[in-house]
């Protein structure tokens, strides 16, 4: 089966006062037709930017290096930016972190949802503006025509969320990039969110592509799991290998940091601090901090290795040559 | 009579739907109430915009027609505001007066609120070599005094109405754009930009339906401090013999043919000078009840 998504060896580098950010170091991620791919690390780790270096919305002073973003066989990175437009929000949607920021104050909820609807079937306004609440309608909205005619500030995170994931879903992408979508919502709201997610996603046969650093959201709703470390992606596996049986010194450590239900005792946590990443550790990034750091760490930068079926790390503890 | 009950129903349903818009305005009435300098600034202009739509009804005579038998006349009941050297009525002058008065401030704020509105956000949005050439153009408009600037402009093209109302809009555009930059460059990082990029909107898109309607808030409150200057520009130029041409019945032209009379018979120039006075003050009284009104800090 060919992948959906895949990402080849992707470079970004950001250019600053300091230095060169060397944000993504050669990610390399594939994801199927009606994946679930949950990626975590973390904060600054490299997922945001991977995301968005998919779409291609990285700004200055930021800078795709190198790499292929390869969508339905296409290479993103070589397209011309009016064809990248026509990808965005058609073939491929976004939701943020931030629902109410992510909505534009000025303009009324409707207007917004029918203008990306026009600008993905290259309707006009009025006939988009039709479709806007059965849009409200699917993201169980209760009162679809009113909340079409309100303004961002006069609806709550969660609802503003639901109007995101509507919008992002209304052109039938084939790919849901969902970046933290539910970080900045409480519990509960979090919960419905994931479960509107899920059920908008089985009607269609979207991709997902979820990005947090909530463990738990990944256990209950992922079929694969990205671990990204200092901008690579360390190990990747199937949800169940990864919790039960991970590889990389670091996604051991991640894992140990969370709890399962009725264990007892202390956190492990991991020592050291993120690397800085204007001037990163040579060889694997994660050297200095990992217990079983020899010479070769410090020298060479692993390359993957495929353990099992979709079990890939990047570690030299695994690489027997 | 069937009607009125589903009409009054249809009524209230409008209101509850609108409820919250409602509430807003009432605050902002609240707060205009408040602050009586921006009432009296309210009232000068609405008065303005009442003379200058029923001018014809309430002059007394004919602005233009000259009566030499009347020349020279002191204020009286005949003649409230007297007469000048023509005979003219100076009140049925003053009255008229207060059409191109308005007439010339709505077209100069409108094309050069436009132009600058849109460079500005095309600067501040596209950035780079664009946002580069167009601020130094700026910087050279805010280089000169841009009174004397419009001096240049409107000698330059001839003296008539329509080219002074040109040469102020080339010299007001550079303030608008400045200002639409600021609100595009700190719009443009905004994360709804981001998003509607996400969703696949090209370059015009986002500045036509993100960024220009974030902008125009502080653009109107700019507008409506600018009105009073932009008069008194106009005035100015009047003044000079730069704009309106007599016999047209210019405020500006009227003050400076009375210029020369002004020891015996000041009320040639006097009535049309306070007129100018009293409709900038109105309209910057206007502005700044506007401007304090918009400020969120004032309003939560």
């Amino acid at each position: 089966m060919r992948d959906l998504l895949a990402v080849n060896n992707l470079r970004t580098n950001f250019y600053t006062y300091r230095g060169v950010v060397k944000a993504l170091n050669g990610v390399d991620l594939n994801i199927g037709p009606e994946e679930f791919f949950g990626l975590v690390g973390e904060t600054g780790c490299g997922k945001s930017v991977t995301a968005l270096s998919v779409l291609r919305l990285i700004e200055e002073p930021g800078r795709i290096e190198a790499g292929e973003v390869l969508f339905d066989g296409r290479d993103l990175l070589k397209l011309r930016e009016e064809e990248m437009e026509t990808i965005r929000g058609k073939d491929i949607s976004m939701i943020f972190q931030e629902p109410k920021t992510a909505l534009n104050p000025v303009l009324k909820v409707g207007f917004q949802i029918a203008e990306a609807i026009s600008k993905a079937y290259n309707m006009n306004l009025r006939e988009a503006s039709e479709k806007v609440e059965e849009v409200l309608r699917e993201v169980e909205m209760a009162d679809p025509s009113k909340v079409a005619e309100k303004y961002p500030h006069e609806l709550s995170g969660g609802m503003a969320q639901r109007v995101l994931i509507g919008m992002a879903l209304s052109t039938e992408p084939k790919l849901l990039i969902a970046d933290e979508p539910t970080s900045s919502l409480d519990v509960s709201v979090q919960a419905q969110i994931m479960r509107l997610i899920n059920t908008l996603l089985e009607k269609r046969k979207t991709s997902v592509l979820l990005i947090t650093h909530n463990l738990g959201l990944v256990a209950e709703n992922c079929s694969r799991v990205g671990v990204m470390y200092a901008g690579n992606l360390v190990e990747c596996a199937d949800v169940k290998t990864i919790f039960a049986d991970p590889a990389h010194p670091y996604a051991q450590g991640l894992l140990g940091a969370i709890k399962m239900r009725g264990e007892r005792g202390k956190l492990s946590t991991i020592k050291g601090l993120v690397p800085d990443l204007v001037n990163p550790p040579s060889g694997c990034r994660f050297h200095p901090r990992c217990q079983h750091a020899e010479k070769i760490c410090r020298e060479k930068q692993p390359r993957s290795v495929t353990l099992g079926s979709g079990h890939s790390v990047s570690c030299f503890l695994f690489d027997g040559a | 009579m069937k009607s009125l009950p589903g009409l009054s129903s249809r009524v209230e349903r409008w209101k509850r739907e609108h409820s919250s818009q409602i509430d807003d305005v009432k605050y902002t009435l609240y707060l205009w109430k408040r602050s009586p300098l921006s009432m009296i600034g309210l009232v000068v202009v609405a008065a303005l915009v009442l003379v200058a739509f029923l001018a014809p009804y309430l002059a007394p005579y004919d602005p233009i027609e000259q009566n030499l038998s009347d020349r020279l006349l002191p204020p009286s009941r005949e003649y409230i505001f007297g007469t000048d050297t023509l005979g003219r009525d100076i009140l049925s002058r003053v009255l008229y007066g207060s059409r191109i008065t308005l007439e010339i401030g709505i077209i100069i704020t409108l094309i050069g609120g436009s132009i600058g509105t849109l460079l500005g956000i095309v600067a501040g949005y596209l950035g780079g070599k664009v946002d580069e050439l167009l601020m130094r153009v700026t910087d050279m408009f805010f280089a000169f005094p841009r009174l004397i600037l419009a001096l240049a402009f409107a000698a330059a093209l001839g003296p008539s109405l329509m080219n002074m109302i040109v040469a102020i809009s080339v010299v007001d555009w550079p303030i608008y754009a400045r200002l639409a930059r600021a609100q595009a460059l700190s719009a443009k990082r905004e994360d709804y930009v981001e998003a509607a990029r996400a969703i696949g909107a090209g370059t015009w898109r986002i500045i036509f339906s993100h960024i220009l309607p974030v902008c125009i808030s502080p653009i109107v409150v700019q507008v409506t401090l600018r009105l009073g200057d932009v008069i008194l520009t106009a005035a100015g130029l009047g003044f000079l013999g730069l704009g309106a041409q007599p016999p047209t019945p210019e405020w500006g032209v009227m003050v400076s043919d009375g210029r020369n009379f002004i020891m015996n018979e000041w009320w040639i120039a006097t009535f049309p000078g306070l007129a100018i006075m009293l409709v900038v003050l109105g309209f910057n009284l206007l502005g700044d009840g506007i401007r304090d009104i918009m400020d969120p800090r004032l309003r939560r």
